[in-house]
């Protein structure tokens, strides 16, 4: 084993983590500036020399946000499109997947690579015959039209990562049940459904995170301020006020939450979803 | 007989159950994925598309208007710096946070914790991302006052608001956003790699560095290529950052491809020659696509 006590080694060691402590600062320092401006008034975050803590804590933004109905109303559509979303996501990518996973059929290669190269099309370039579809068949401005353009883009997303998962089952359990006179559908409710749900509790936070950013197409296919999202309420909050940079920041952080928890409670799904895509 | 009447029966079943299985999504996909492709090709060569019920047939007229528009190649030529420079950054940031934190100098609990606070800029949506970075380059902002205090810049600088430093402030504020995909994806690759080869490279006294260049690199090369690729698309669309940080100003100076389109769209309500501009993004998309996925398959 390397030997630990040389003095060149110190110095490595030191050096490392003066390099720790710069990276914390890169990557933690606009988040903290984030978080403390929430809690100052609009003229503290100006403050010169500039306040690190805040020096009069207020929660003045926050219940200014919290105490508005429209900005709730940006809550609850964001919270409202991302669960409908992401529940039949799921179940439609669970049927997908199962249909790669446990069978061999012609064309299977081809539709996966379909699958796979859906995933780079630009949102930017569907939002144009969206919005032509969308007018025509006069849903602009309702839910429906969110839930089914977020529905194009989760899909494969969920279709990749349940497929992924289901492959990394014993293919034996159902075909016990095909051996008992069971059909592949009753296996995949009574099997593979149960043994699934790390699989699906993954898919699920993707799907709602992809939900909860989206902001292209709300910004496009919704008009009315009781239809819009919170990533949208939180641009009409730059415009409306004049700056008001501490709500923004908590209605930022309350914009934020949702992610964060799902974080710190479910690290370990949340990052298989987040890789999905990368490292197959 | 009656066995074998059931047997086929069987089978037909499990022939057609995978198309059955398949059917949601793939009428999801056709419908509002591949129809709307080619719609919008269709839309491209119209003339005040969407806007009228009998459009007239345009031509290549529009892609010729974008190809005579300076606009369009600043655009073009930003998104590649944009993209680029992302690219190259994330990639460097997330091999240096991850060597760091694979490092065995330090100790476990710290890892832990510091790998959940580096991995946080992820865990932000774009457009709150695009609301801090306005607020810390804020001409009163904080970056500019720590950078006075440094002696660093003599006067306030307007980061977003001047044609010089605008294209640089996007980028440095979406290079901080996107190190995490591969500092993870880096880090599960550092796990992956064998001990053994580094302690073969130790009997034959090898130099840090070299460890790094002859085995570590080489090792996450799959890795930092595929990645790359994606991360290449995927930036090259960036939307809500640039729209909420400059829209594309000042005086175009931070145009990008997907602001240029949209503006054509819903703002000058050109929707016609906004289709030309979207195609022209989905083919050079769809080129970098085929590239990944047959790097994927050649893997």
């Amino acid at each position: 084993m390397r030997k630990r006590n040389t003095t060149k080694d110190r110095v490595i060691t030191v050096a490392l983590h003066v390099a720790l402590v710069g990276g914390l600062f890169f990557a933690a320092f606009p988040i903290y500036w984030m978080l403390s401006s929430s809690f100052k008034s609009n003229t503290e975050i100006f403050a010169l020399p500039p306040t690190i803590l805040p020096k009069a804590f207020t929660l003045e933004a926050y219940a200014a946000i919290l105490g508005d109905p429209i900005k709730l109303r940006f809550f609850f559509n964001s919270y409202f499109v991302a669960f409908t979303v992401t529940v039949l996501t799921v179940l439609i990518a669970l049927l997908a997947a199962y249909g790669f996973s446990r069978f061999n059929f012609r064309g299977k290669g081809s539709l996966n690579t379909l699958i796979i190269s859906t995933q780079t099309i630009p949102p930017i370039t569907l939002l144009i015959p969206f919005f032509g579809l969308v007018v025509s068949y006069r849903i602009f401005d309702t839910y429906i039209a969110l839930i089914l353009t977020y529905l194009v883009f989760t899909l494969p997303y969920a279709i990749l990562l349940m497929t992924g998962y289901l492959n990394t089952l014993p293919r034996d359990l159902d075909e016990a049940v095909a051996v008992d006179g069971g059909t592949s559908w009753t296996a995949l409710w009574r099997v593979i459904v149960p043994i699934s749900l790390p699989g699906i509790v993954a898919t699920s936070v993707y799907t709602f995170l992809l939900c909860w950013n989206e902001f292209l197409f709300a910004l496009t296919l919704t008009k009315s301020t009781s239809m819009r999202t919170v990533p949208i309420g939180i641009q009409l909050l730059m415009g409306q006020h004049a700056f008001e940079w501490n709500q923004m920041m908590a209605m930022s952080v309350l914009g934020s939450l949702p992610l964060l928890l799902i974080y710190l409670i479910a690290q370990r799904f949340f990052l298989a979803g987040m890789t999905a895509g990368s490292v197959k | 007989m009656n066995r074998q009447k059931r047997s086929r029966h069987h089978r037909l079943k499990r022939a057609v159950a995978p198309y059955l299985y398949l059917s949601p999504s793939l009428v999801i996909i056709g419908l509002l994925m591949l129809l709307p492709m080619v719609t919008v090709i269709g839309y491209s060569f119209q003339n005040s598309a969407v806007l009228r019920r009998d459009p007239s047939f345009a031509g290549l007229k529009h892609y010729q208007a974008i190809f005579a528009d300076p606009v369009f190649w600043a655009s073009l030529w930003h998104t590649l710096y944009f993209t680029c420079m992302s690219v190259v950054f994330h990639m460097t940031i997330g091999m240096i946070f991850a060597l760091m934190l694979n490092s065995d100098r330090i100790n476990p609990t710290l890892r832990n914790i510091l790998r959940v606070l580096y991995i946080l800029p992820w865990l932000f949506t774009a457009v709150i991302i695009a609301v801090i970075w306005r607020l810390l380059l804020e001409p009163n902002g904080v970056v500019n006052s720590i950078l006075m205090q440094l002696g660093l810049i003599g006067s306030k600088i307007e980061w977003f608001s001047s044609p010089e430093t605008a294209l640089h402030a996007v980028t440095f504020a979406n290079i901080w956003a996107g190190y995490p995909l591969f500092m993870v994806s880096l880090l599960a690759g550092l796990q992956g790699i064998p001990k053994d080869f580094y302690e073969a490279a130790d009997i034959d006294g090898a130099k840090a560095y070299q460890k790094l260049i002859f085995i570590t690199i080489p090792q996450l090369m799959p890795i930092i290529i595929s990645i790359s690729l994606l991360d290449f698309i995927w930036t090259m669309q960036v939307f809500p950052l640039i729209w909420i940080t400059t829209g594309g100003g000042p005086i175009y100076s931070t145009e990008v491809l997907s602001t240029y389109t949209y503006k054509l769209a819903f703002s000058s309500y050109n929707l016609s020659q906004a289709a030309a501009s979207a195609v022209i993004i989905l083919l050079i998309s769809l080129g970098l696509t085929l590239f990944y996925i047959r790097y994927q398959k050649a893997r």
